[in-house]
């Protein structure tokens, strides 16, 4: 079955010498049997799987709106203390995964999430899972840098002030300048933390979002396109940064740049369409894809 | 190309003809409607200012005891009961000796001075007790029609049938204004007294006060009420829910309801069911916060929504709970704009007359009120029954009192403008 396909597919994306025009139509013709074949596959190819991971995932599908699906039976495993970047086209439902790990789909309403998505072996939707709770374990960096319109100070505190995780002004002094410095924002701010987040660079604010989801101590950062809005030398900040972080925490990436995924990833999960098609370790992934929409995404053939 | 480019520049013409076109009724219709404005403001202001001055008329006052029927060691009760109208009515004769004439003495004792001139005694003597048994000079307020005279609304020169003042009154006037004892001073009765019968003695304080306490209570119930339930219905109600599109379309209706209704409904429900006391600021303010409410509401809602979604989603990752994201960032940041709406539902409601007609606050009342539940009416109502009075000097008060509203409308308008500004933040 599977050889038939691949055969079907040497013609749907003859190697070099078709215009991109051809191809991208050829997409389009082919779009129902692609999702067939998707569908036929009960898991993604590669290693999707670890032993003992951070987060499972099991035929996790998600709708919104009671009835527009928006992931398919994705199932994979996240490990410990290491960066997986989720790649692919928009609209490919690697945000709304990402979504899924910390509940934020709760907040859009008509949102259903269904499967199994265990946090350290827990079902992070079970009934009695609360999801303030969880996302205090689970921290989260959003594509367009969004520091609270307060001070530098105040938007690195409000989270531990929230949990109420530090009892004093100097446990919280403390906090503020350790996430500060972790997330390589301290020496930049040191001397205006009364002055307004909102007033930093682009790459500053987006610095100070990350000092703001470690102040709480999470176990599990996941990042949304977070460098998308920045300029090259921002990007690079926090690139370096994310490759510091790993060695304290889980960091979950959705990115649109197969180049950063490449650099800062260990393992890569590509998705298309709602479904998981690869997951595996960044450097296969990008060298030797085992999937053929894998390697039309990697080549710049879509997406 | 060339073609193209062609055809461009042949509509060029046309297109800037249309802007410029555009440009002049924009700027036409905004130099008639400020016109308009300020051929309002400029008569109300000329009507209005004179009333800020008012005639007053010196006059010795002989505070004989035997005519007083008090002693200066007297106690204070005795004081209040001393005839202090004989007193004034002595020294007026005494002060124009050639009266004999009946009806020119009755214009002297009852047309010179204002019918409050022996309160005016009284309290002065009850000031000074020691002042009994002196010829004092005082300061009376002069009546209205006086008033009007020297405020140069009477002509003259007009044949005197036509005149409320006589010859004979214009005499005594032109004696007073030559020994000095007739001046116009700031008027301080239109700022401390409620309403009068008496145009001169008549203020805007009782009106003020009644609006004042109207508006405190349409604030303290329609704020609360209006704000929690515009963070419900954009916070928490579900989307798309019949239920909730209902009640959305019905607050938007009752934002376009006749005020005239809710007026009615407040006769109907608060005073005939709920047994409120009628022309009282609390029933005014109920009817109003009636009004105010989905005004308030639309605003607070309009605000929420302005709010960026990311600052929602910072909050919710973090671990905040709905509640604490709507408290520590999503009002805060609407706060400006609620503020604006409220502020600007008030001013609507400060100069609301029409329901308050309905539930009694057109009474006359010269107390000034001091609570919500006294007898009280309002400054627009205020400004409604002066312009209906027939005494010529009621013209200036009904211009001074609505001088005093714009006042305030103003004031509130500066103050929104102002509280936007100082909580204004950009993200």
């Amino acid at each position: 079955m599977n050889t038939v396909t691949l055969a079907n597919d040497s013609m749907t994306f003859p190697s070099s010498g078709t215009t991109t025009t051809s191809s991208v139509n050829k997409t389009d013709v082919d779009i129902h049997s692609v999702v067939e074949e998707l569908k036929r596959a009960k898991q993604a190819v590669g290693k999707p799987f670890l032993d003992n991971p951070k987060f499972k995932t099991r035929d996790v599908n998600v709708y919104y709106n009671q009835t527009k699906q928006a992931i398919f039976n994705a199932s994979l495993d996240i490990g410990r203390n290491e960066v997986i970047a989720m790649i692919g086209p928009s609209g490919c439902g690697k945000s709304t995964y990402l979504r899924c790990l910390n509940r934020m789909n709760d907040t859009i309403p008509g949102t259903k999430v269904t499967g199994d998505l265990l946090l350290d072996g827990e079902d992070i939707y079970a009934k009695d899972q609360d999801p303030v709770l969880l996302r205090a374990r689970v921290g989260m960096v959003f594509q367009k840098p969004n520091p609270f319109p307060k001070s530098i100070y105040d938007n690195v505190a409000y989270g531990p002030r929230l949990h109420g995780l530090a009892v004093n002004r100097s446990e919280l002094d403390d906090i503020v300048e350790q996430s500060l410095t972790k997330a390589g924002l301290f020496n930049e701010v040191k001397d205006r933390l009364n002055s307004p987040g909102t007033g930093l660079s682009g790459g500053q604010q987006q610095r100070l979002c990350i000092a703001r989801a470690i102040a709480v101590s999470p176990e599990v950062i996941l990042m949304d396109e977070p460098t998308s809005a920045l300029d090259p030398i921002a990007t690079a900040t926090i690139e370096e940064l994310i490759d510091e972080l790993r060695s304290s925490f889980t960091i979950c990436i959705v990115t649109h740049s197969m180049q950063q995924a490449a650099r800062i990833s260990q393992r890569t999960a590509y998705f298309h369409l709602g479904y998981v098609v690869e997951v595996n370790d960044t450097n296969t992934v990008f060298t030797n894809p085992g999937h053929r929409l894998t390697e039309n995404y990697i080549t710049g053939r879509f997406g | 190309m060339s073609n193209a480019t062609a055809i461009v520049k042949a509509g060029l013409t046309k297109r800037y003809a249309r802007e410029r076109r555009f440009r002049l009724f924009g700027l036409v219709s905004i130099v008639i409607s400020l016109s308009f404005l300020a051929a309002l403001l400029i008569t109300i202001f000329a009507q209005g200012l004179p009333a800020l001055r008012q005639t007053y008329i010196q006059l010795p006052v002989n505070l004989d005891p035997a005519l007083l029927a008090v002693n200066a060691s007297d106690s204070p009760e005795l004081l209040q009961k001393a005839k202090y109208a004989k007193a004034i009515e002595a020294a007026l004769i005494e002060r124009f000796p050639g009266v004999t004439d009946r009806k020119q003495k009755m214009a002297l004792i009852r047309g010179l001075l204002s019918k409050s001139a022996d309160n005016e005694l009284k309290s002065q003597v009850l000031a000074n007790p020691k002042l009994i048994g002196s010829q004092q000079n005082f300061w009376f307020l002069a009546n209205d029609d006086i008033d009007t005279y020297i405020k140069g609304n009477i002509d003259r020169s007009l044949p005197e049938a036509d005149r409320r003042i006589k010859d004979f009154q214009l005499a005594w006037l032109d004696d007073l204004e030559a020994k000095g004892q007739i001046e116009k001073r700031f008027n301080t009765v239109f700022f401390t007294s409620g309403d009068s019968r008496e145009p001169e003695q008549a203020g805007v304080l009782g009106a003020l006060m009644g609006s004042f306490y109207t508006m405190f209570v349409t604030l303290a119930l329609s704020f609360p009420l209006a704000v929690a339930a515009a963070i419900y219905l954009e916070e928490f109600a579900p989307k798309n829910n019949p239920l909730v599109d209902f009640i959305e379309v019905n607050i938007n209706n009752l934002a376009a309801v006749p005020s005239i209704v809710f007026g009615l409904l407040g006769l109907a429900v608060f005073i005939q069911f709920f047994g409120v006391p009628r022309s009282t600021p609390l029933v005014g303010g109920l009817v109003l916060s009636l009004q105010t409410l989905p005004i308030i509401i639309i605003a607070a809602r309009a605000a929420l929504k302005a709010v960026p979604p990311s600052i929602r989603q910072a909050a919710y990752g973090m671990g905040a709970s709905r509640m604490q994201t709507v408290f520590h960032h999503t009002l805060p940041l609407a706060m400006p704009g609620i503020l604006t709406g409220t502020i600007l539902g008030m001013a609507h409601a400060l100069g609301e007359t029409a329901p308050l007609l309905m539930v009694g606050m057109v009474a006359f009342i010269m107390s000034v009120p001091e609570g919500i539940t006294d007898p009280a009416t309002i400054l627009p109502v205020q400004i409604y029954l002066w312009s209906d009075s027939p005494e010529r000097a009621f013209v200036e008060k009904t211009s001074a009192a609505i001088i005093v509203l714009l006042f305030f409308l103003i004031l509130m308008n500066l103050l929104a403008v102002l509280l936007r500004k100082k909580f204004e933040r950009r993200w």
